[in-house]
């Protein structure tokens, strides 16, 4: 895989067909979404509303984290504190070690997918299963997921059949959807008895009462922890919330917004360790507070992972979630991503038209593009641009800053274009012209026709 | 009323017949129009590709041609948008006075003119592209995501106009792939989208695709021009200053 969304976009789309039932899917999704929204008079408010307690939340960071954690402890939890994704990674493995447990089942973490921890454990030869289904799918794949809510979206059921096929030794070319369901649940049932540790991610890690919430729809989250000796929950700083009433908000919003469904099915609530069990919260910063600290992406940090945004992006929908080169696809991984490592992800903000579709559709009101924008200044100010961009944009500048030269320059190109046609029909040098004709240039600009007709009169 | 007119530079060059349609509309509105000579650019194609910091030379260009103005009045969502939103300058009086007089020319129309008297015919099954800036940036028209009472300024427009059959496409605001130097630099996307706008408009008959923004049109126009698909292309304004013969 290549380091450039636009490559890897480029490969994914050569394949027409499957590009168009990939749009298709997502953009249904989308319109559950809005078909959901629609049901309720008070959509805009409550994304407001869902705004402002982020927002709160955020400006009273310290104070509701430290809650947290003192309710957590009085409650029976032991509180981690990883100041980045290797510390976390570090924790998992610690506790592993103490239980003495090689074996660990996850459900959906999109934390545990940007510290990289299944890597992480597989060093020590740990084993680590993925229950959430589109995950164990795209793990026995060895991919990453390709949406932070539909990790195998990427798939189709053919594929999934294949890929049973050769780990699950299920029936070749046997596609049937419901045969395919039933060898998944029997595969995962015998991970959920056997093993000792259950790691789930948090959607939301309640101040007042120092307990968490996990949203699954497949209730994978509940039958790994209640089967587990051992309950890891890892969670980034800014899931905090700070009350219990505030749910009434995020999970209504939640679910809408990601899949058009009124609730999450399983929205589970751990608050203490059940008799003789362990349950351990891992907070994690991993470069938050930097985004924290910056006016310009702060409120980036308001995103509930609805993804909402990835299936309302049209770039997103015909480029698939691995040309993101990252765990973390879509609009929001692009905001994201550079904060975490710049270099490798420069140019995802750029992977956008931006038309600003995810701003609309973010149910925390995150304005999407316009941090995709401002990230795009950034990047090109920090000397990530390629030599021949900063070249061409420098030169760009200049023209367009010196009336004289703008004239000059645009005369001349329209004459080029009319008299030798062929400088700029080459489809190596020129992508515009590889799939798209050029502009017939006119003789005249519009300003010689309006110094034309003034004249006149 | 007094008004500058602001032609995009890819318009002034490749398309001078939206900028004529332009300036005989607002004048046939009952419009005092001038066009200051030395403009050029907005300044977008560079801070769109995160090259803000050295567009400098090109706002100060801009300030100068339309400091003072009291309507600035451009036939391009996206460059008006561009202009509120990132005019950078030393003298914050003259760019907040230009960010806060400077409209699109539909919103321009319905909003300071209050202008909806379009009294004449086109014939023809046009099909409106709701190019994003000037919807989701200027809000133009309303958005399909947010749950608001629809409206759409343009659309009110062209439906003054006698004959004029507008129709509505599947997915009636996505994103043509234009975007400016994504055009070129993630060209791969950005024609599958231009192509799958198109084919949702031919879907629905349209014989002709209009829009606000010329920039759009012109990514569009080349691909129908390469695959020769059996649309045309006409800027708003093209079709208002026809009308109102």
């Amino acid at each position: 895989m290549s380091f450039s969304h636009a490559d890897n976009a480029a490969k994914f789309i050569a394949d027409e067909a499957r590009t168009d039932w990939h749009d298709e899917t997502l953009w249904f999704i989308r319109s559950k979404r809005d078909k959901a929204a629609h049901g309720l008079p008070e959509w805009e408010d409550l994304r407001q509303a869902a705004s402002d307690i982020k927002e709160h939340a955020l400006n009273n960071l310290d104070t509701y984290l430290i809650q947290f954690e003192n309710n957590a402890l009085a409650n029976g939890v032991k509180v981690h504190w990883a100041y980045d994704g290797e510390q976390h990674n570090q924790i998992v493995h610690s506790i592993l070690k103490n239980a003495g447990i090689k074996k660990m089942i996850k459900s959906k973490s999109m934390l545990t997918e940007e510290c990289h921890l299944n890597d992480y454990l597989k060093h020590y030869g740990i084993e680590v299963i993925d229950t959430d289904l589109g995950e164990r799918i795209v793990q026995l794949r060895e991919e990453t997921p390709s949406h932070i809510v539909l990790p195998a979206i990427h798939l189709k059921k053919e594929d999934v059949s294949a890929t049973f096929y050769k780990h699950l030794q299920t029936e070749k070319g046997n596609n049937a959807s419901r045969y395919l369901t039933r060898a998944a649940r029997t595969h995962l049932r015998k991970s959920f008895f056997t093993s000792e540790v259950a790691l789930t991610g948090v959607n939301f890690a309640v101040a007042e009462t120092g307990s968490i919430v996990v949203s699954t729809n497949e209730g994978n989250a509940d039958l790994g922890v209640n089967s587990a000796r051992v309950h890891i929950a890892s969670m980034g700083i800014e899931k905090i919330i700070p009350e219990a009433k505030h749910l009434a908000v995020f999970l209504r919003l939640l679910a809408r917004s990601a899949t058009g469904q009124p609730i999450t099915t399983y929205n589970s609530h751990f608050t203490k360790p059940m008799q003789g069990k362990e349950m351990h919260v891992i907070i994690v910063n991993n470069k938050r507070t930097k985004q924290l600290a910056n006016p310009d992406f702060r409120n980036s940090l308001k995103c509930i992972r609805c993804a909402a945004c990835f299936n309302t992006c049209p770039v997103y929908r015909r480029s698939g979630g691995h040309s993101y080169h990252t765990a973390v696809a879509g609009p929001f991984g692009s905001l994201h991503l550079p904060n975490i490592d710049m270099k490798a992800n420069a140019d995802l903000p750029f992977a956008s038209t931006p038309c600003g579709s995810c701003t609309n559709v973010c149910p925390v009101k995150i304005d999407i593009h316009n941090q995709l924008w401002k990230w795009r200044q950034v990047l090109m100010k920090d000397a990530y641009a390629p030599f021949g961009k900063k070249m061409a944009m420098k030169g760009m500048a200049w023209v367009l800053g010196s009336p004289g030269l703008y004239r000059f320059a645009g005369n001349m190109a329209r004459w080029v274009m009319r008299v030798f046609p062929s400088v700029l029909k080459n489809k190596k040098m020129n992508a515009w012209y590889k799939q798209r004709d050029m502009p017939t240039p006119p003789k005249e600009s519009f300003r010689n026709w309006f110094i034309t007709q003034k004249k006149d009169g | 009323m007094k008004v500058q007119l602001f032609i995009p530079c890819y318009v002034d060059q490749f398309y001078p017949q939206v900028g004529i349609a332009t300036f005989q509309l607002l004048k046939k509105l009952g419009c005092d129009v001038d066009y200051p000579l030395n403009q050029t650019c907005c300044g977008q194609p560079m801070a769109n590709a995160g090259f803000n910091h050295i567009a400098q030379s090109c706002n100060d260009n801009f300030i100068n041609n339309f400091s003072g103005t009291e309507y600035i009045v451009c036939p391009s969502g996206s460059c008006t948008l561009h202009i509120k939103e990132h005019l950078g300058g030393s003298d914050k009086n003259r760019v907040n006075s230009i960010s806060k007089n400077i409209f699109e020319l539909t919103e321009f129309i319905t909003d300071v003119l209050k202008s909806t008297e379009i009294i004449a015919s086109f014939p023809h099954k046009v099909g409106f592209h709701t190019s994003c800036h000037g919807q989701r940036g200027l809000h133009v028209s309303s958005m399909s995501e947010l749950m608001v009472k629809p409206f759409s300024k343009p659309a009110q427009l062209l439906s003054k106009v006698k004959h004029l059959q507008l129709v509505y496409s599947e997915r009636v605001d996505e994103c043509c792939g234009f975007g400016g130097t994504f055009s070129v630099t993630e060209e791969a996307v950005s024609v599958k989208m231009g192509k799958d706008r198109l084919q949702q408009h031919i879907a629905k008959g349209v014989e002709i695709i209009t829009g606000i923004d010329m920039s759009c049109l012109m990514h569009l126009e080349g691909l129908i021009n390469r695959n020769k698909y059996p649309l045309k292309l006409m800027h708003i304004a093209e079709i208002l200053n026809k009308s109102l013969n």
